[in-house]
């Protein structure tokens, strides 16, 4: 009996996630004895017409990484969709939208004359930029139309689960590919991770007041924190208590706070907005000159709370790939 | 007029397509390397605090995080006008050639090498890791797993995550060594240069001792003669971490040596319409076209470049790897396919560097952060890469928010070199209308030489222009017209 | 677009206690005041989550609203506290979001005061109308809600769903 064939590829991405399942080290080994992975275009040399000739279906699964932010990365996820049962969500970006998300927060135009004109090493020759469609003196040459906005992978194609992060840990890459291949994957549209805030899962839970107090903010260069106490009650801005867990607080452990990139927990649709609202809710004083130079010392808002979500958050999720003008 | 298309370019960190136009005869017109890909970090990095920026930038790249990350710390140090302590210098510089140790042993195994150990036309099924391990066999594919996890968790301990670490914040390290993990860090070292040697010599018996592999190295398919740039110490030796930037002629000789605060006046990037990626190209010879030789602007990073600029190795096997490599290859190097034992070199420099480092007595201080007292203004920060040469250039608000960015990344530094290899092998190689899986390969190991990383090299952000192109005959008849955008 | 052409739509959150009943208020009084706004009742300010300021937006508003007790009169001690320490950030992402800053406003209006209600309601109206839509007429959103609710989970809360 064959083994099932599966797929992984990268839309907009960094590569990370590739990284994270070359971090399976020895189990990689197991995956491969289960699995036949038929297209991977870091590690393995199946091309596009290699995906083409599969059967629809014919995939057990495919794990799709990155955003989507180019026309080629929307016809691949379409390609790969017919031709998998299971269509896997892999990453933040996969996921929110990732990091590049915020690139939603800046005007497409003015981006543009920056990158090919005014940035201070490019010397630009004639206003040459990149071209869609392009006559070489050897025929024609096509370049993927590039989209306004960034959308996560939901936004495009049917996607049956989601692994979080940025990248998902080994493990929880482990214990999905055994749920598939056991069979035992829960309810469509599940997020293959914890289902409870990072908080429960962090050593410095112990040291995290019953009611968190915000008297001061600190930003991280400000302050030398002190060790085996909650970084929230020091006045470090983390995302603990609005973050998905599953990833066992590795930031923090390394003595930095959480930024958020698994993610918001179940029923929550907006991730910016719930830890804009958590966070702010634990601001240490009712006096309004108070509350602004607390606020003040947030000052850039988006880039804290949304820094891997902004796609998907209500002001972007569902409203296409291109700005209103 | 047929055209051969290579979709998507396989074992390297990006996507691409290689197009190859051949006329009627058969023989290859031009050959197209085509990177379609951008996010914008320039752009969407203006407004966002300077310290979330190691960890914003290093999401340019999954695969070499780290490089993007200390580069991006160290421009803070300077944004922030602040000086780390010594500790916080040995462990980053630590961290950083642990992750340039396991970052190139994952392109040696992974990425490149599959094409030598397994061999170039091998069936397209066994041209990768699987191969390789089958090739190698399970124990000794059993060692190489055990070494790059044994890196990639002592890159957590530090950093928190393998990929997109936590480390660097202006002015110091988040995290230090305790005393009681010295050990394990030293003898991760010296296994490391255990696993580096072995590297160098399975180098040696799988590609040097192979009468093919030599001859394709030393063809002249798989050559270039351009100008050459990287980081040196105070000695001319190869650092990753710091120095000053040299660049070499393709004679070998000194053309420019400069810090990197004064990049702009040095580097200078190229735009071309059939492309996202912009192409570095020095501004003191300027931006002559896809060509060879001194009067074009052309340079190349990464090994093969950082070997060339060098006069030495820091670290005594390095050393001696690099005087055998020299003496057979001579100075400068010019075969693109050396890189690859140019990139294992600099496996067991790193190594060595990493073990003199985790043996210090002071890279277990407490005192690994020092608070930045001064307004932010400006900094600009440098490592190489292990794909080469990486500028991060950041200007900030007093509240250190940014108002613009500047990034010269790696493999921009190898782009026109690679568009120009990937043209020479294709018209070296493809011939006639019959054309494999197996010669594609060999036109796809022109780029993977340079272990090209092009989330990395298009990290920017274009968007569209209107354009209509219009084709005349020699009557000035319009033959054909091509309009894109609103 | 031409603005005087378009008349506003603002929602307005407001408290059980206070800002409802001066709504109230203003109506019984027979005191007149734009159609141009739709009242979304809740118990407190407090309750007002930043996500349906957001979504309200989502759908086509072009101005919000929060109305609340006085500080120091909420019904619930604290919960109006709660709505201006959220309303504080809120603020700041909108504008970063690009959100002009007329069209999101706090507002401590209790039950008596139906004369204050009528008042920032017209000056918000006003306000808003100048600035314009805030999404273009055809990029406004269809009625049907594209969103599905996020998936619950069977398994209750205290139990780590690990796959």
């Amino acid at each position: 009996m064959s083994k099932p064939k599966v797929g992984l590829y990268w839309c907009a991405s960094c590569g990370g996630c590739e990284e994270a399942v070359v971090d399976l080290a020895e189990k990689i080994l197991d995956v491969v004895a289960a699995v036949d992975i038929v297209f991977w275009p870091v590690a393995l040399d199946f091309k596009k017409e290699d995906v083409e000739a599969l059967a629809d279906g014919e995939l057990t699964a495919i794990f799709i990484n990155g955003s989507i932010r180019l026309s080629e990365q929307e016809e691949m996820v379409h390609l790969l969709s017919r031709k998998a049962q299971y269509v896997i969500a892999f990453g933040s970006c996969a996921q929110l939208g990732g990091i590049p998300g915020l690139a939603n927060l800046a005007d497409r135009e003015s981006i543009f004359e920056y990158v090919y004109r005014d940035a201070p090493s490019v010397v630009s020759t004639d206003g040459v930029f990149p071209q869609t469609r392009l006559a070489v003196p050897e025929g024609e040459l096509k370049l993927p139309q590039f989209w306004d906005r960034v959308r996560a992978l939901d936004e495009v194609i049917d996607v049956d689960y989601y692994l979080p992060g940025c990248p998902p840990t080994p493990k929880l890459i482990a214990n999905a590919l055994t749920a598939l291949l056991e069979g035992k994957l829960p309810e469509k549209g599940a997020v293959l991770a914890s289902s409870r805030a990072l908080c429960y899962e962090c050593d410095l839970n112990p040291t995290k007041p019953e009611k968190p107090s915000l008297k001061d903010i600190k930003r991280v260069w400000e302050i030398i924190p002190e060790p085996d106490k909650c970084l929230l009650a020091q006045g470090i801005i983390c995302l603990g208590p609005v973050t998905r867990g599953g990833c066992e607080a590795l930031c923090v452990k390394a003595n930095m706070p959480c930024t958020g990139c698994f993610g918001p927990l179940d029923r929550v649709q907006d991730f910016g907005a719930k830890g804009l609202s958590a966070i702010s809710s634990l601001f240490a004083s009712n006096d309004e000159a108070e509350l602004e130079a607390l606020a003040d010392k947030i000052p850039d808002v988006a880039g804290l709370f949304y820094k891997y979500s902004l796609p998907a958050s209500l002001m972007f999720k569902g409203r296409g790939n291109t700005s209103e003008r | 007029m047929t055209k051969v298309t290579i979709d998507p370019i396989t074992r390297l960190e990006g996507h691409g397509r290689i197009e190859i136009f051949l006329n009627d005869a058969g023989d290859v017109d031009r050959a197209y390397f085509v990177v379609p890909e951008l996010r914008g970090f320039e752009k969407f990095a203006v407004g966002r605090r300077a310290e979330d920026m190691p960890q914003i930038t290093s999401r340019i790249c999954g695969v070499c995080p780290t490089a993007h990350h200390m580069a991006s710390t160290k421009a803070l140090d300077d944004l922030f006008h602040v000086e780390p302590p010594p500790a916080a210098l040995k462990l980053r510089e630590m961290f950083y050639n642990i992750f340039m140790l396991e970052d190139h042993a994952l392109h040696f195994y992974f990425l490149g090498g599959p094409d030598f150990i397994v061999g170039p036309k091998a069936p397209k099924a066994a041209r990768n890791i699987l191969g390789v391990i089958g090739k190698v066999g399970v124990e000794v594919a059993g060692q190489v797993i055990a070494m790059r996890k044994e890196l990639r968790e002592l890159m957590a301990y530090l950093g928190g995550k393998p990929v997109h670490p936590v480390f660097g914040l202006p002015g110091g390290v988040a995290k230090g060594m305790q005393k009681e993990d010295q050990e394990r860090f030293i003898k991760a070292a010296e296994q490391g240069l255990d696993f580096a040697l072995f590297t160098l010599k399975a180098f040696h018996d799988l590609v040097l001792g192979n009468r093919e592999y030599v001859d394709l190295i030393l063809s002249d398919a798989y050559k270039h003669r351009t100008y050459y740039l990287g980081l040196v110490d105070g000695n001319n030796r190869v650092n990753f971490y710091d120095g000053m930037l040299r660049v070499v002629g393709p004679e070998g000789k000194e053309f420019e040596r400069f810090s990197v605060q004064q990049y702009v006046d040095h580097l200078a990037e190229h735009v071309e319409p059939w492309t996202y990626v912009k192409f570095m190209f020095l501004r003191n010879v300027g931006w002559r076209g896809f060509n060879d030789g001194e009067e074009s602007g052309v340079y190349s990073v990464a090994p093969l470049a950082r070997l060339n600029v060098a006069d030495g190795m820091a670290t005594p096997k390095a050393q001696e790897a690099y005087e055998e490599y020299l003496s057979t290859l001579g100075k400068p190097v010019h075969q693109t396919l050396a890189n690859h034992w140019a990139r294992v070199i600099e496996m067991v420099y790193a190594a060595e560097r990493f073990l003199e480092l985790a043996s210090d007595p002071e890279i277990t201080s407490t005192e690994i952060r020092r608070i930045p007292t001064a307004t932010p203004t400006m900094g600009i920060g440098v490592v190489e890469a292990p794909r080469g040469t990486l500028i991060h250039h950041y200007e900030s608000d007093e509240r250190g928010l940014l108002t613009r960015a500047n990034l010269i990344v790696a493999t921009q530094g190898n782009a026109a070199r690679i568009a120009m290899s990937v043209d020479k092998a294709a018209k070296a190689l493809v011939h006639g209308t019959s054309v494999d899986d197996g010669l594609l390969n060999m036109v796809e190991m022109a780029f993977r030489a340079y272990d090209p990383c092009h989330a990395c090299a298009t990290h920017a952000l274009p968007g569209q222009m209107p354009l209509i192109i219009s084709l005349r005959d020699a009557d000035g008849n319009v033959l054909r017209e091509l309009i894109r955008g609103d | 677009m031409d603005n005087a052409d378009y008349e506003p739509t603002i929602v307005a959150f407001t408290c059980t206690w206070c800002t409802y009943l001066a709504a109230d208020l203003a109506g019984t009084s027979r005191m007149s005041y734009p159609a141009n706004i739709r009242i979304i009742r809740a118990m407190c300010s407090g309750r007002i989550d930043p996500q349906f300021v957001l979504d309200a937006f989502r759908w086509g508003a072009d101005g919000v609203l929060i109305g609340g007790c006085h500080p120091g009169d909420c019904h619930y001690q604290e919960g109006n506290y709660k709505a201006l320490r959220r309303f504080k950030l809120l603020k700041k992402l909108v504008a970063e979001l690009g959100i002009e800053d007329e069209r999101l406003r706090l507002e401590w209006i209790s039950a008596s005061e139906a004369d204050k209600f009528c008042a920032v309601i017209n000056d918000m109206v006003e306000k808003v109308r100048a600035l314009g839509p805030r999404l273009p007429a055809e990029s406004r959103p269809k009625p049907e809600p594209v969103l599905e609710p996020a998936p619950s989970t069977s398994a209750p809360p205290e139990e780590a769903i690990h796959v």
